[in-house]
């Protein structure tokens, strides 16, 4: 029985991708090269044309945000001339108070992440290690959850908690709208039913002998759970965590339901008022764009191996 | 069989997990063990289930959102006015089904297609992953933006390299109700495809090398080893791509809301909820009887996934 390491099988997606079907047979590479030689040439165009598509508008936003509005007044959008600065980049900042954005973005997704690898980790370990009546009909409610369309359960949270009263000193709303709590208790429960569907896979591929030995040294569930399985899972739940966190990152829809005010807005969500701040200043717009874009970027530079871990790992995410 | 993504593993660690008998837990253990199922299980229950059922026991209400005691019965005067006095309703439906055709029959095949390609050992192939898989680490709702940027009427290239640009015949491409739907779609498929993309990467690389020389040795062409042996060998990941395809076609929301809240051409479903919820004149009942169909047509979906998931489990 050999069952891949997720994050290896993962991982070829990715990084290994130049190995990619090449260690099949390692022999017969150069021939094989040789002769399809002609095809890849075709290939190579088709993938050229396809990857110049894909980039046009990415780097147009960023030829625009690298342009004072002042010169593209004067030399039109379509052109090159004038200067290029991070102006627009330092404006758009100051303006659409971006640090502020940026730092709900955090208040956000730390705590959501935080919590969904906990509790996610917690059911996983319940229902993968231990053998009891509705383990896989709670798996199953679970894994469901996580495929809703967020609409679906939009009105009623948002009455729930409307009417939920709570002391002013707790939140100014004087109930849970407007307020991170609001955003991270949804967040967390909608992810909680993907991570531990794939957390739970994970931990039923560790072998059952590993707590047996724990058993016979006495050693309680807890302990089971928090010394022995949640070290092993170290490759998931870092694969999990990256990938929460862009996904938490990059959610817009529970924060534009339950946030008012624009200041608490995190920056994802506040993308949408970026054409009412900045009117028709497309340049400040894209600039303020990609500033958005920067952080789920930088994070998939530096964890690429576990987003995409992640993503090959627990696809069953819409 | 050395095929082994983790997604083909899937259906074969029930039988890894070999059936383990209940061990006696001493009562500090069986406390623990509520505590770690309790509290995950709870936050699940209030959050997602009874909000759910919430939304179908409020779609046969009357209620302006305000106070509790305003909500009215309405049996399903809802679903009436939704479906027969309702002028956005059917656009929606029809952009909902238009928007999973699309995927389903462009961006879906194209990330295969560049599946297969970038799996070949052609130079350059972590490049170009890393160019089409970029737009998936952008939030929807960003793309929207960038996109708007390209789509403008005035300042975006696009009209610019059709040479349009300026001139009256300069399409507004999200903005004009007869295109934007179609505009809103090319900007999904950027990101959708690159999804698909990196899925089907790791579903190729599981697939047994030697059932494609087998294949080969019998004289089966690239073409034909492909749809004959490569692609039914995926069956996996093909699972998880139809679902996902569906899915993301019912939860298409933050491009259009982005764009114009879902208005004027770009109607879908979820979009019409959110309407019904935050707008002025909030009806309730009505946005969720819309949250109901939405999640009638999900149901499907969800079915069959967890039948593929967890079915295979049980007869394995």
């Amino acid at each position: 029985m050999s069952i891949a390491h997720p994050t290896d099988a993962g991982a070829p997606g990715m990084s290994a991708a130049p190995a990619g079907p090449g260690t099949s047979r390692p022999g017969s590479r150069g021939s094989a090269n040789n002769k399809q030689g002609k095809r890849h040439y075709g290939t190579h165009i088709f993938l050229i044309v396809m990857a110049a598509i894909w980039l046009v508008p990415l780097v147009w936003t960023i030829f625009t945000a690298l342009r004072p509005k002042a010169d593209t007044d004067r030399y039109g959008y379509f052109s090159v001339n004038g200067t290029f600065n991070l102006d627009n980049f330092v404006q758009a900042w100051a303006q659409g108070g971006f640090a502020k954005l940026f730092w709900n973005s955090v208040l956000i997704t730390v705590p959501s992440v935080i919590l969904i690898l906990l509790f996610a980790s917690m059911m996983a370990f319940a229902v993968s290690r231990v053998n009891w009546k509705f383990n896989i009909t709670l798996l199953i409610m679970f894994t469901a959850g996580n495929l809703l369309p967020p609409q679906v359960l939009a009105a009623p949270l948002f009455e729930m908690f409307r009417h939920l009263e709570l002391p002013y000193a707790f939140s100014d709303s004087g109930n849970l709208l407007n307020t991170y709590v609001s955003v991270i208790a949804v967040d967390t429960a909608f992810q909680i039913g993907f991570v531990t569907f794939v957390l739970s896979n994970y931990m039923k591929s560790l072998s059952p002998e590993l707590t047996e030995a724990a058993l016979v040294d006495g050693a309680g569930v807890w302990r089971q759970y928090w010394d022995i399985i949640l070290p092993l899972c170290r490759p998931a739940l870092a694969a999990m965590g990256t990938l929460e966190v862009i996904f938490i990152y990059n959610d817009f829809f529970w924060p534009l339901l339950f946030i008012q005010s624009g200041d608490r807005l995190p920056v994802t969500t506040a993308v949408n008022n970026l054409q009412g701040q900045f009117l028709s200043n497309y340049n400040l717009i894209a600039a303020g764009a990609m500033i958005t874009a920067v952080p789920a970027l930088i994070i998939y530079l530096l964890l690429q191996r576990h987003f995409v871990a992640g993503l090959t790992l627990g696809s069953s995410k819409g | 069989m050395s095929v082994s993504t983790d997604l083909s593993a899937r259906g074969r660690d029930a039988v890894a997990a070999p059936a383990r008998r209940v061990r006696r837990l001493s009562s500090r253990d069986k406390v623990v063990l509520s505590i770690m199922v309790g509290i995950p299980t709870l936050i699940q229950l209030v959050l997602v289930w009874i909000p759910t059922l919430m939304s179908v026991g409020l779609s046969f209400t009357r209620w302006n959102g305000l106070e509790l005691t305003d909500i009215k019965p309405a049996g399903v005067e809802n679903y009436q006015f939704v479906s027969q006095d309702y002028p956005p309703f059917w656009p929606a439906v029809q952009h909902n089904v238009l928007w999973l055709v699309f995927l389903a029959l462009i961006a879906t095949p194209l990330g295969l297609l560049l599946a297969v390609l970038l799996d070949q050992n052609i130079r350059g192939s972590r490049i170009y992953q890393s160019i089409f898989f970029t737009p998936v680490m952008l939030s929807l709702a960003l793309i929207g933006v960038i996109w708007q940027l390209f789509y403008n009427r005035d300042s975006g290239l696009l009209n610019f390299l059709l040479g349009t640009s300026g001139t009256p015949q300069a399409v507004d491409w999200f903005g004009d109700s007869s295109v934007n739907i179609w505009a809103a779609l090319f900007a999904a498929t950027w990101r959708h495809a690159g999804y698909v993309m990196i899925l089907y990467l790791a579903g190729l690389k599981g697939v047994d090398p030697t059932l494609r020389e087998a294949a080969q040795i019998d004289g089966a062409n690239a073409v034909q080893t492909f749809f004959r042996v490569v692609f039914p060998a995926m069956r996996p990941v093909n699972v998880i791509i139809i679902v996902i395809t569906v899915i993301e076609s019912l939860r298409a929301f933050d491009i259009v809301y982005v764009i114009n809240r879902g208005t004027n051409g770009l109607e879908l479903i979820s979009a019409l909820v959110v309407q019904n919820l935050v707008g002025e004149g909030q009806v309730i009942g009505v946005g969720s009887a819309l949250a109901v169909i939405l999640l009638v047509i999900s149901l499907i979906p969800i079915t069959f996934y967890l039948s593929r998931a967890f079915g295979k489990d049980k007869e394995a």
